[in-house]
């Protein structure tokens, strides 16, 4: 009689942990957590000897004690007499600033560069080879340094801007590029503007309505409206309308020659474009290849299928190829938006006053407060990246193909 | 039965004849210009606006260059030869000329005594020999004077290839050692030297007595080889612990905290032993004199070289079944690559002694080189992750199947396929890598960019920006470029698809 039994349970030995498989993982696990803990505890501890040895401890307060440094470019009001965290917060939205500039700036010139390098004509496709070889293949220290040289000592003096100088303003003498900075006009808000701004932004809401309700009526009735000119007219229409209405509230302030240099206007630094233009160029070589072989990696076929079902070869682009290269596009474009954040603290290069000059720079030569100092500027970059990468991987998430 | 030869026929052409020329426009260049440069209106313009951007940037820049003077003393002295020649615009090239050695080595010294040897004897001989003018005999200023009157009388390819002998070697060996790493085609046993490699270079760069890395290394082989020779015997856990307790004995003394120092660790001891009977070595280099080009390789080989291993393992460990470790290799990655490199570095140089046991401080220049190796593996660890993710299922599975054990199946089945898949992210990390290596300008290294700003403060050179700006990024562009072109070759050479 043949009767199926399970095997006898074997009572647990020893040498399980090691060699059976259900168990080794728990052995590996406990060995490591038991190393990570001594690791720690050791590096706690060898903080806490150092730090004493020194007469150190870990605070925090000197956040509220008075800067006693000046910021070279503020967007917010910050004199000497701060405290140490509105320098770092000043320092935060220079950073930020840069960053989103530089991304905005990136992103036209890499999209511009990449679909020309597909071009079918081979002069232009060979320049835009030529660019992005040399951009990608060169430090981003050295593009900093030569803008930053090109700015300061391939530029005219503000003195050679008088009358008989051998300078002159751009753009309806509206903007002046010197070895001192570029001045542009400034923009003054009288009474009245608000509504003026105001209105912008309605029409600026009306336009994404406007989609909107467009899309609904294609999707409804299949009629389609002329979105692009509606919405053209409806950024500018309605504004200028308000501007004159109103009395035209808004007026300019030219730059002007005072002295040894230029008064009025805003003045942007030089460090600040020679970063600004140098992370734009060397990211948009990246964002070049990216556009380039997302734009590749829809086949061919697609185009092919859309022409088969009488689709015009705008729309082919609009509604088939774009769609399933930006699937492919937007995650490394993202990862580069978080490249260009980072590589913004090379800003010490050229003095741009970032938050790594401010919080884990001078704050930190003047307080001495070096662990403190390194950990919030580690905080501050560590959270900026999760916060862009947790954007891309809901991005992802929206646009994955539903496998099963 | 045919009919087709019934009726006489008055003519039938029996050779073919020979294809008409194609149209003159449809040949050659012409075709080839009409199809690549002017094909549509909207092409012919966009062929006009490149040749104008051509023109204008070429125009700028060719008789800048061209016309640039390559022998001169000082910037001024350059701008004198400009004018007298009645050129507008010229590059001071002389800079290049001048300290093209010291944008390469920096501050690392040079063989002195050999230049004086080959180059100088009756100099040499005058001043009383070898002896007198660098062991002593003469004090530190005549000794100085000496060096820089015979450098100056000697020319900088000689000085390349005998004042720099020790880093050329270095470089030539690391080409020999790279060779088999990169060509398949060369024979196997090479990667022997490869192996060998680090501690010959270490031998050459840093100098000091011969006997340590020969006995690192030597110490090394022992300890596998006693793990080895235990392990088929006792079974791995038996290798593994003989493995690091040699390990502990040669290099550590695992007997500190008992207070018995002398013997162990065995290291020192045997080299104390080996110094006193033959004292072999070269002359001392220590890290802060490294600089230049030189150390942008030295940190970006080793980098490389470190990074790699610990990405993938970093990469397995991210996708490892067991959470601990996991969660580990997740914080580790994230946190690596959520802060600047430059914030790396600042941390490195200025907390590190914080997380050390106190009294410990250790090289500048190898701190700098584990915190790059670390950033990059985090970066690495990604790319491998998605040549991982990459990979069907059916591949873990069908190595399961096979029997295989997780380390079999990970060496044999899944990550030569997801290491090819990965190769373009993983050469573009080092790529990345390697530029990234001009930021330790930043914390006191004297890399290339470093000493521009050096070769700027001196007198003779106060001013020049593009020349020395052009000249090391030549040199990034040019070994950047060929790992390109490199992994592009690799690329092709281990596509299996669709040939």
């Amino acid at each position: 009689m043949a009767e199926a039994t399970d095997p006898p349970r074997e009572s647990f030995r020893l040498s399980q942990l090691l060699y059976d498989a259900r168990y080794r993982s728990m052995t590996i696990q406990v060995v490591a957590a038991i190393l990570i803990m001594l690791l720690l505890v050791e590096l706690v501890d060898n903080t806490v000897t150092n730090l004493a040895a020194l007469g150190k401890d870990i605070r925090f307060g000197f956040l509220w004690s008075t800067a006693g440094y000046d910021i070279n470019q503020q967007l917010i009001p910050f004199t000497s007499q701060d405290t140490h965290a509105r320098a770092a917060v000043v320092g935060i939205l220079n950073t930020l600033v840069v960053a989103v500039l530089g991304c905005i700036l990136a992103t036209i010139i890499g999209v511009l560069a990449g679909v020309l390098r597909l071009s079918s004509n081979w002069l232009v496709a060979r320049i835009m080879t030529f660019y992005v070889e040399a951009m990608r293949n060169t430090p981003l220290l050295i593009w900093i340094l030569i803008v930053f040289a090109v700015m300061t000592e391939a530029t005219p003096q503000p003195r050679d801007f008088r009358e008989g100088g051998s300078a002159s303003l751009i753009l309806w003498d509206s903007v002046a590029i010197s070895n001192r900075g570029v001045y542009i006009p400034r923009p003054i808000w009288a009474e009245g503007s608000m509504l003026v701004v105001a209105v912008f932004i309605l029409s600026v809401i009306g336009i994404f309505i406007l989609r909107n309700v467009a899309r609904k009526r294609q999707q409804d009735t299949g009629q389609i409206l002329p979105v692009f000119r509606l919405s053209l007219a409806l950024f500018f229409l309605p504004t200028l309308l308000a501007y004159f209405v109103m009395g035209r509230p808004v007026t300019l302030e030219m730059p002007e020659l005072g002295g040894f240099n230029f008064a009025g206007g805003i003045q942007i630094r030089n460090s600040f474009i020679a970063l600004w233009l140098a992370l734009s160029l060397y990211t948009s070589a990246f964002i070049a290849e990216i556009v380039r072989s997302g734009i590749l990696a829809v086949s061919k076929g697609q185009t092919e299928a859309a022409f088969a079902l009488g689709i015009q070869p705008n729309r082919t682009m609009q509604l088939i190829i774009l769609p399933q290269a930006l699937r492919v596009i937007i995650p490394p474009l993202i990862s580069q938006y978080l490249n260009l954040t980072k590589n913004s603290s090379l800003a010490i290069a050229v003095g741009y006053m970032d938050v790594r000059s401010t919080l884990g720079g001078i704050t930190i030569n003047q307080t001495g407060r070096e662990l403190e100092g390194m950990l919030l500027l580690g905080i501050f970059y560590l959270i900026t990246s999760l916060i862009i990468s947790s954007a891309m991987n809901f991005y992802n998430s929206s646009v994955k193909l539903k496998e099963r | 039965m045919s009919t087709q030869n019934t009726h006489p026929v008055a003519y039938v052409r029996r050779e073919m004849l020979d294809p008409a020329a194609p149209p003159p426009g449809q040949t050659g260049v012409i075709r080839w210009m009409r199809e690549n440069l002017v094909s549509s209106w909207f092409n012919a313009i966009l062929t006009f606006v490149a040749l104008y951007v051509i023109w204008y940037v070429l125009s700028g820049i060719l008789p800048w260059t061209l016309n640039g003077i390559w022998n001169a003393t000082s910037l001024n002295d350059c701008r004198a030869i400009r004018d007298a020649r009645g050129l507008e615009s010229a590059a001071c090239w002389a800079v290049i000329n001048e300290r093209w050695l010291q944008i390469l080595f920096g501050f690392y010294p040079t063989d002195d005594p050999l230049l004086a040897r080959l180059f100088h004897g009756e100099a040499l001989a005058a001043a009383g020999g070898v002896d007198t003018v660098f062991n002593g005999g003469l004090n530190a200023t005549q000794r100085i004077e000496f060096v820089s009157a015979m450098k100056n009388q000697t020319s900088n390819g000689l000085i390349l290839f005998f004042g720099y002998w020790r880093p050329m070697l270095a470089l030539l060996l690391l080409v020999v050692a790279v060779a088999p790493v990169l060509y398949s085609s060369l024979p196997r046993s090479m990667l022997l030297f490869s192996l060998a490699y680090p501690f010959v270079a270490f031998f050459l760069l840093w100098g000091g007595s011969v006997w340590l890395p020969v006995l690192v290394a030597l110490g090394l082989v022992a300890c596998i080889l006693i793990g080895r020779t235990l392990a088929s015997r006792f079974g791995m856990l038996g290798g593994t612990l003989g493995g690091l307790l040699a390990f502990l004995l040669i290099f550590m003394n695992p007997l500190s905290f008992l207070g018995i120092t002398g013997v162990f660790p065995l290291l020192p001891t045997v080299q104390g032993v080996f110094d006193s009977i033959l004292p072999w070595g070269l002359a001392a280099v220590s890290s802060d004199q490294f600089g230049g080009f030189m150390l942008a390789i030295i940190i970006g080989t080793s980098g490389i070289v470190l990074s790699l291993p610990l990405g993938i393992a970093l990469a397995l460990g991210r996708q490892s079944s067991m959470p601990l470790i996991q969660w580990v290799c997740v914080a580790f990655i994230e946190v690596i690559r959520g802060v600047p490199l430059i914030v790396w570095l600042f941390t490195a140089s200025l907390l590190l002694n914080y997380f050390l046991p106190p009294g410990t401080s250790f090289d500048l220049l190898l701190r700098v080189i584990i915190m790059v190796t670390l950033f990059a593996s985090a970066y690495l660890a990604e790319v491998v992750r998605g040549g991982l993710a990459a990979l069907p299922n059916g591949q873990y599975e069908a190595a399961n199947s096979l029997g295989l054990d997780y380390w079999k199946s990970m060496r044999l089945i899944i990550l030569p396929q997801a290491l090819k898949i990965s190769i373009p992210g993983i050469v573009n990390t080092f790529i990345g890598l390697f530029k990234d290596t001009t930021l330790v300008v930043f914390i006191g290294l004297r890399d290339p960019l470093g000493l521009t700003n050096a070769i700027r403060a001196t007198s003779e050179w106060n001013g020049i920006y593009w020349e020395l700006y052009i000249f090391v990024g030549l040199l990034f562009f040019t070994f950047c470029f060929f790992m390109s072109r490199y992994s592009m070759y690799l690329e092709q050479r281990l596509r299996t698809d669709h040939r």
